[in-house]
């Protein structure tokens, strides 16, 4: 595992930061930051009681109590703070039936022949500027197996903090999903207020076999820094899968709205024939936010599928891009992918902008991309006033409108934690 | 003209056509009637050639030819011709400019010379008349915002242009308004002759109000359950499929 | 291509007519050059086009061609219909040609003049302003190299309110006999108030050696004036291109573009659309039926700048054999920019599993009422549409040329000059039926 790690750091010094997303921040220096930091009670945590108070107030706050849902709603969760896996929940049920969902750290330990076969398979540790980065210090993140033919009866969810202060989060999931199986993975962020820039580099690897499915939805809430653009993390995240398999499905669903800066494309590689891949965004920048999102999908094998829905809302006097790639190589017969691309402006300083890649390389393979552009009309809010409605109650409604189709993915609990993550986000955007 | 022997068709692996025998003559309108799902659309795929469509077994003779051995075009060139349920729209191509390349394709396949543009203008004319089409329509593209009315009767008058020996109507009524059917009834029992023979392929008896037919089948899970003559379609419209299926059901149980 | 023969080239120009405009612009894009280089494909704005590779082999730099009678017979070959009703204007080798030209308007319309006569002849607050602008929007190496060797350059002015009852015919001729050649075309172009402007043009290659023209032509469209522009490739697979047109419209204005792109070998058409007051409108098509290895890059750019802009953009390309298409179409939309109408569609069918298809249809906005959209589709002839023609008996080869044909028409009827029209159809019908 060191040797690996060195190789990673060792190729990381080799490589310049990328400068094509359409986003600008001040440079980091990688130096300064504190890349592992445990948190200080760790050794006494042996149940969920003993979380930091604060940290479970947090949850609370945003609908997602840890004891509440592991009394109501039977959701497994795993707890990454500051990079370090403190709790996993429901670990003996699942074990039961086969399912291995611990830290990764722990996995490393306990199934070092399975890390070693797909960490990195994925995404290599070469494969970008983060991705290196992550690899040669990934603390933490979370490790789930679902072997084959199961069903994991329940969501499976990580939920990341950032806590102590100039701290980086470098944590690493791995999602093995065997054929036949099935897993929905729910993955939370939030980090306190710093005046400080933060940054997350995380990376994320998907792998599903012959028709397996794995869900994956993310609610990103990482600061977003103030009103005048001061602090947040910046968030720069390595997301892909792989249908290794024919008939594997890997969807991801994401709901963004925090960060002050987001460089983040989950990825699909449709490797196995007949495999699907989906990409469901809702991405909302707000003040001084930075966002540039997408996806890329990578058809190799033969009848695969592909689709994207992204939404992107703009305020204040954020940036918001979409940036995606949808590519079918030669023996991609038959593919066929349908992108739909929507920006929403609210005001008129920020800026919303889309950058599709599309490469098609055989003569049977069907692309389709839209995109529009458009801001709420006079008219829509005049009708909801006429009706009783204040304007920023219409808004609310118009944008949850607009990113339906993509909140429609989420599982219930998460959705609503979403719709509500939007409300908050968009709060004082209506001029 | 036309016999079916047997036929068993699938698409995409599901098998739709489980043994059809039909024999078609000279001067004859059969009506091939049944409830959604039964398999009529696919029959006429399979007899005009449409690709995604397997032939497991059994055979079709046309005019003494081994029709499924055809391509599409060729099919076409000896007679055989399909007014489409749902007539394509094609963006850019000229209906006159269209039928024009049709018609001289099947003088071309048969040994005949070319028609030059007068004669072949004065056709379109007393045609035009025949199924009352409006010339507008044949200048702009084939299909192109048409209504539905006026697509069946672009149909018809393709039809009339093309002087095919068996013409099957798949649905021709459907999405028609009481006047645009009559209209439409009216071209084809112009087209009507002792060497031409329709297959008319319907769900509902009111066509055949218009276009009476010589024999009735009713097709059901991919077979001909009853055949008769044009009071079995009256029957069926006072007492629904329903009496024909359980029967059929039943029998195979 | 070493960088050594630029240099001496560049030393060797003969500047004494220079301005002190053009002095400038020329040291610096020189220097541009220098520092930059052929573009690589690693440049964003080259990422589906390799032209650096076409530079591994030499080629002289504007020749003066040893044997303009050898030219006369391309000379017929080039005209396009009607041209006894047209402004002729021809360049050699890259160089403007007064003496084959013929000018049709009267010099109350219309004047044509070396650019260098142009500075003297009261023209020169006009090449000052606009002579260069491009390179603010191109700032690649490739660009700057014409701009260093600005030599015989044409000026084209149009008079205010004149409309040209003569279209302008460019053509391009380039003597490839003997030796590679690069071309390097220069030409502004000034429509002023109210007037209008019908220009074609088109190239065309003597011999069978390579050559590669890097064509700039700036246009500055005024207050109420209207430019309908056309440009048709169809040229020997041995010849490349870099063809930027940058049109600057300056006030509330017209302008109608239609890019044809049948034979050659690459050919990259840089369009840039500044619309640069309230109330332009602008329409770009394009076209490119593709065989063989032809690679054709339609990089479109439109920039608003004022509110109340209205941009329409069709692109359609078909692609066979080995051939490519891209089309990268970037919309900006400024801040004050409000109430732009801006829509762009490109349209692909790839006909061969050799052949490829790369889009990057962008949109960049920073004003929150507009109207903005764009489409990209890659796909095949539509089955049903091809069974339908087959049902009726016609043969699948020649459903197939009929439905490609359908699919041209939309663009192919965008150019509004009728002989030139009729002229492009039966090239499209010819293209299409060697297949």
């Amino acid at each position: 595992m060191l040797q690996w790690r060195l190789k990673a750091f060792a190729h990381w010094l080799k490589l310049e930061e990328p400068k094509w997303p359409n986003v600008t921040y001040p440079p980091i220096n990688y130096q300064d930051i504190i890349y592992y930091a445990a948190p200080k009670k760790k050794e006494q945590l042996n149940s969920l009681d003993e979380v930091d108070p604060e940290l479970l107030l947090t949850f609370d706050k945003l609908g997602i109590s840890l004891n509440e849902q592991k009394r109501l709603t039977g959701v497994a969760v795993d707890v990454v703070m500051d990079s370090v896996s403190i709790a996993t929940s429901f670990k003996e049920q699942l074990s039961e039936i086969g399912v291995i969902f611990c830290s990764i750290s722990e996995a490393i330990q306990k199934h070092p022949e399975l890390v070693k076969k797909y960490l990195g398979s994925v995404v290599p540790m070469t494969d970008n500027y983060f991705s290196a980065l992550n690899s040669a210090v990934f603390t933490d993140g979370s490790f789930c197996y679902i072997p084959k033919g199961v069903r994991c009866p329940m969501e499976l969810s990580t939920y990341f903090r950032i806590n102590a202060e100039n701290s980086g989060q470098f944590e690493r999931t791995l999602i093995i999903a065997e054929e036949e199986s099935y897993v929905s993975y729910l993955e939370g962020c939030t980090a306190p207020m710093r005046d400080e820039n933060q940054l997350h580099a995380a990376v994320v690897e998907l792998v599903a076999m012959r028709k397996a499915e794995i869900k994956y939805s993310t609610v990103q809430n990482w600061y977003p820094g103030d009103k005048e653009g001061k602090g947040g993390i910046y968030n720069f995240v390595t997301k892909r899968g792989i249908c290794a398999g024919d008939h594997a499905k890997i969807s991801w669903t994401q709901v963004e709205t925090g960060s002050a800066v987001t460089w983040k494309y989950p990825s699909v590689i449709l490797k196995g024939d007949y495999s699907i891949g989906e990409f469901y965004s809702v991405a909302f920048t707000n003040n001084y936010q930075q966002a540039d999102t997408g996806t890329k999908m990578i058809h190799l094998g033969k009848n695969t599928r592909s689709r994207i829905v992204a939404k992107g809302i703009s305020a204040g006097k954020s940036q918001n891009s979409y940036r995606g790639l949808v590519r079918a190589g030669k023996g991609a017969l038959n593919a066929r992918n349908f992108s739909q691309c929507d920006s929403l402006l609210l005001g008129d300083q920020c800026g919303a902008h889309t950058f599709p890649y599309i490469e098609v390389k055989n003569k049977t393979a069907i692309i389709e991309h839209e995109a529009t552009t458009s801001k709420i009309g006079e008219d829509q809010l005049f009708y909801c006033k006429q009706r009783g409605i204040d304007a920023e109650t219409a808004v609310a409604m118009i944008v949850n409108g607009f990113a339906k189709e993509v909140m429609n993915q989420l599982p219930m609990e998460f959705a609503i934690e979403a719709q509500k993550l939007l409300a908050i986000s968009m709060e004082g955007s209506v001029g | 003209m036309l016999s079916i022997k047997n036929i068993h068709a699938n698409i995409d692996g599901k098998q739709i056509l489980k043994g059809i025998n039909l024999e078609i003559k000279a001067g004859e309108v059969h009506a091939i009637m049944g409830p959604n799902g039964s398999g009529k659309s696919t029959l006429s795929s399979v007899l005009a050639g449409r690709e995604e469509y397997e032939v497991t077994e059994g055979e079709v003779k046309f005019l003494g030819k081994d029709l499924l051995s055809l391509p599409a075009e060729d099919r076409a060139r000896e007679g055989l011709f399909l007014a489409f349920q749902y007539p394509v729209e094609i963006p850019g191509v000229s209906t006159t400019n269209f039928i024009k390349a049709a018609v001289n394709e099947k003088r071309k396949y048969l040994g005949q010379d070319p028609l030059d543009a007068v004669s072949f203008l004065k056709m379109m004319k007393e045609k035009m008349a025949m199924v009352e089409i409006n010339q507008s329509l044949l200048s702009r593209s084939i299909n192109e915002g048409f209504s539905g009315g006026e697509k069946k009767r672009n149909e018809v008058f393709q039809m009339a242009m093309l002087e095919p020996k068996l013409a099957i109507l798949d649905e021709t009524d459907s999405g028609l308004d009481i006047d645009a059917l009559r209209i439409v009834a009216n071209g084809i029992n112009k087209l009507r002759s002792s060497d031409r023979a329709i297959l008319l392929i319907t769900h509902y008896q009111r066509l055949l109000d218009y276009i009476q037919p010589d024999f009735v089948h009713v097709l059901y899970k991919g077979k001909i359950v009853k055949s008769g003559t044009k009071e079995l379609a009256l029957e069926l419209e006072e007492r629904g499929y329903d009496f024909i299926t359980e029967a059929a059901d039943m029998a195979n149980l | 291509m070493n960088a050594t023969y630029f240099k001496d080239q560049f030393q060797q120009l003969q500047t004494e007519n220079d301005t002190v405009h053009l002095a400038a612009l020329r040291a610096g894009s020189f220097g541009t050059f220098d520092q930059k280089g052929f573009p690589t494909t690693k440049l964003e704005e080259w990422k589906y086009t390799n032209i650096s590779s076409l530079f591994d082999k030499e080629y002289q730099i504007s020749p003066f061609t040893d044997n303009p009678a050898s030219l006369a017979a391309a000379i017929e070959e080039i005209q396009l219909p009607e041209h006894t009703n047209a402004n002729v204007l021809y360049f050699v080798n890259g160089r403007y040609e007064p003496s084959l030209s013929i000018i049709r308007s009267t010099i109350e319309e219309l004047q044509v003049m070396p650019l260098l006569q142009a500075a003297s002849a009261g023209f020169q607050e006009i090449i000052d302003q606009h002579l260069g602008e491009s390179s603010v929007y191109l700032k690649d190496g490739i660009h700057a190299l014409n701009t260093s060797f600005i030599t015989d350059a044409v000026f084209i002015h149009v008079a205010a309110g004149k409309e040209l009852s003569h279209p302008v015919y460019i053509y391009h001729l380039a003597d490839a006999q003997h030796q590679a050649i690069l071309t390097q075309p220069r030409s502004l172009v000034y429509v002023s108030k109210r007037a209008k402007i019908q220009i074609a043009e088109t190239f065309r290659t003597v011999g069978t050696m390579d050559s590669f023209s890097n064509a700039v032509m700036e246009v500055v469209v005024a207050q109420d004036a209207f430019l309908e522009y056309y440009k048709l490739q169809n040229d020997a697979a041995h010849t490349s291109q870099v063809s930027s047109t940058h049109i600057h419209q300056t006030g509330k204005s017209h302008v109608h573009t239609v890019t044809i792109s049948l034979n050659g070998g690459l050919l990259r058409n840089n369009l840039n659309m500044i619309l640069d007051a309230e109330g332009n409108e602008t329409h770009l098509y394009g076209l490119s039926l593709l065989k063989g290895k032809t690679h054709v890059d339609n990089h479109t750019l439109i920039d608003n700048k004022h509110p109340n802009c209205f941009s329409n953009q069709l692109y359609k390309n078909i692609a066979d054999d080995a051939a490519t298409g891209v089309f990268s179409g970037r919309i900006i939309v400024q801040p004050d920019a409000q109430k732009t109408n801006a829509y762009q569609s490109n349209k692909n069918i790839i006909l061969s599993d050799q052949a490829t298809i790369n889009a990057k249809p962008q949109l960049e906005i920073f004003a929150d009422d507009v109207k903005c959209s764009h489409g990209c589709t890659v796909g095949q002839l539509d089955e049903e549409a091809l069974f339908y023609l087959r049902a009726r008996g016609i043969s699948r080869e020649l459903a197939e040329v009929l439905l490609l044909q359908a699919f041209a028409t939309d663009i192919v009827e965008q150019v509004k000059i009728e002989p030139l029209r009729q002229h492009i159809d039966t090239l499209i019908q010819q293209h299409l039926s060697i297949q």
